[in-house]
């Protein structure tokens, strides 16, 4: 076939994927700046743009108790993780600790257990010390079920470094926090930022684990309010997709501006493993 | 920093430690090496591991969240299976993996062997792609609702090409919610998976393409002799994630149709939800959790089996 055809084809046929997966973002855009409790027939273009839903949707849900809430959240897990994680990792690629390779095995294995398998159990040993309606339980909790993908990224990241980094420091006498602080923590803050903003949205995302251990609204986050949202208001399609949007906002922020953190942390961090 | 790395490479040579030094300072290391590790292990066991083994020691008990709890033997489980609601769900789990795995993972070979010469302008086409992955499935989930509504976009779509007479209220309807619901789950994976192979069948040596055509193979040998064997990493990552997203889905189906219509779109993590903390039977929520744990440990260990390289 004709090259040229062969190449328009392949941007014909992404541009069309593309299209589909964007369209119902368009669609709930467009939906949001309709006059609330307006009736939208698929893609309808607003005859008058209105932000009133924006504000309505805002007050009415409490966002900024929620979107405070998530902030908190994630202002705990993602610093508390990326330490735990990298200390352990540090361990566990260089350090040969005694137990290191079973350990390893168990970290791994946690990248497969469901959230659900967890969660029960850990309302009521939760609850047993005080930390349900608790930013510091939802933060440990999930640090905890981060942690498994948290300690594999780094743990690859730190045994992909060249070993006569480590050698020549150790020689040199330096003490192994030392070592990781001054020598490998400089040249890790790609893996770290990516781990980061990984945790920053997961943390952000988070739904089950928050819905079951903030039993008080008020304490929940963006999407455990939305969740909430969309059964009083759900024939209000303005409305609950402004909500949406509300909600969606910080991650695609974040998303356009550490696209190839996401897109690299997700792909490679699955492959590695 | 490099600084460092520099001055004390040159120190290598002359100072390298006796052999007879190196085992203690080894073990000295090693032990050292457990203080790095204790606080993540600390969390990991305390907020994952421990209230994991609990969950199982909770699935033999009939527990109300208050009272006593009274031992069960493996009723719970017997439960689980003949109840009427949820053996159901693990169904339901098992059906959306055909949405969620299968076929994205299909499409995205597809797309691959379609691709795979490369196009100019392929980061902006990723970034979109990948827009699903990095949403809270909440949102997604709200949107989904309103596309498959009566004046939702599906709807509209299908009346401007004719099919005006298949339109419904698709999340809705006994027979097609739960189809409804697994195509969300394909548009939400279709681009991980096809992100996935594009960038694994960039490290295919281009020779062994030539060597096939050499061998007057055309498009498709290539693909199944060349390309195909070349994913076989990715394509196992694929789907073990996608696998495990359909089973322990929650998020999305909790929006869309809370397990509706008549149940037919209940899933285990929902049931999990509501037998503890709306029914208050928390000794059969658990059996419901390890069970669906097992399934998913028997899912991911066929996945490998499957995809693991024939010696």
């Amino acid at each position: 076939m004709n090259p040229r055809v062969m190449v328009a084809a392949r941007y014909l046929v992404l541009t069309l994927f593309a299209v589909a997966v964007l369209l119902p973002f368009v669609g709930v855009t467009l939906a949001a700046f309709h006059p609330s409790g307006a009736p939208i027939a698929g893609l309808a273009w607003p005859t008058e743009w209105t932000w009133s839903n924006f504000v309505e949707a805002w007050q009415e849900a409490g966002f900024d108790r929620l979107v405070a809430n998530s902030f908190i959240i994630a202002a705990g897990v993602v610093p508390l993780s990326l330490v735990l994680a990298t200390l352990a990792a540090y361990s566990l690629a260089t350090l040969n600790p005694f137990g290191g390779r079973a350990l390893s095995v168990a970290f791994v294995l946690g990248l497969t257990l469901p959230i659900e398998l967890v969660v029960v159990a850990l309302y009521f040993d939760l609850s047993t010390v005080g930390l349900t309606n608790s930013y510091l339980g939802v933060i440990l909790a999930e640090t905890a079920l981060f942690m498994p993908f948290g300690v594999y990224w780094m743990q690859t990241h730190f045994a992909a470094l060249p070993v006569e980094l480590l050698d020549a420091a150790r020689v040199d006498g330096a003490r192994s926090l030392t070592i990781l602080t001054r020598v490998l923590l400089p040249i890790s803050w790609p893996a770290l930022t990516t781990l980061g903003v990984l945790y920053f949205m997961w943390s952000w995302n988070q739904f089950l684990l928050v819905i079951v251990l903030m039993q008080d609204p008020e304490l929940r986050n963006a999407p455990t309010g939305l969740g909430l949202f969309v059964g009083q208001f759900s024939a209000n399609i303005p409305l609950l997709s402004a909500a949406s949007i509300i909600v969606i906002g910080p991650i695609v922020t974040l998303y356009l501006i550490f696209q190839r953190n996401f897109v690299s942390g997700i792909t490679q961090g699955a492959v590695k493993g | 920093m490099t600084d460092v790395a520099v001055r004390s490479g040159r120190s290598v040579r002359p100072e390298r430690t006796p052999a007879r030094r190196r085992p203690k300072r080894r073990v000295g290391r090693r032990l050292h090496g457990l203080v790095y590790l204790a606080p993540a292990l600390a969390v990991y066991v305390l907020f994952a591991i421990w209230p994991a083994i609990h969950t199982v020691y909770l699935s033999f008990l009939e527990w109300d969240g208050i009272l006593p709890a009274v031992p069960a033997g493996f009723s719970n489980y017997v439960t689980v299976f003949t109840d009427p609601t949820l053996g159901p769900a693990l169904w339901h789990a098992i059906v959306l993996i055909l949405f969620f795995a299968v076929i994205p993972c299909a499409f995205g070979l597809l797309m691959t062997a379609l691709l795979q010469g490369g196009v100019r302008g392929m980061t902006a086409y990723r970034m979109i792609f990948f827009l699903p992955q990095v949403l809270p499935l909440v949102a997604v989930g709200i949107t989904w609702r309103w596309m498959y509504s009566d004046g939702g976009l599906v709807n509209r779509g299908l009346e401007l090409i004719g099919l005006g007479s298949v339109t419904r209220a698709w999340l809705g309807d006994y027979d097609t919610a739960l189809v409804a619901l697994g195509l969300i789950g394909t548009w939400a994976m279709s681009g991980l998976c096809m992100v996935l192979f594009l960038s694994g069948v960039q490290k295919v040596d281009v020779a062994l393409y030539e060597a096939v055509a050499l061998d007057g193979g055309g498009p498709v040998r290539k693909f199944f002799t060349v390309t195909l064997p070349a994913l076989r990493g990715e394509v196992t990552i694929a789907s073990v994630i996608t696998t495990i997203a359909a089973l322990a889905s929650f998020d999305f189906v909790f929006v869309t149709t809370n397990g509706g219509p008549v149940n037919q779109t209940t899933v285990p993590g929902l049931l999990v939800y509501r037998l503890a903390f709306n029914e208050a039977d928390i000794g059969t929520a658990s059996a419901l959790a390890v069970v669906l744990t097992l399934v998913v440990i028997v899912f991911v260990t066929a996945i490998r089996l499957i995809t693991r390289e024939r010696s």
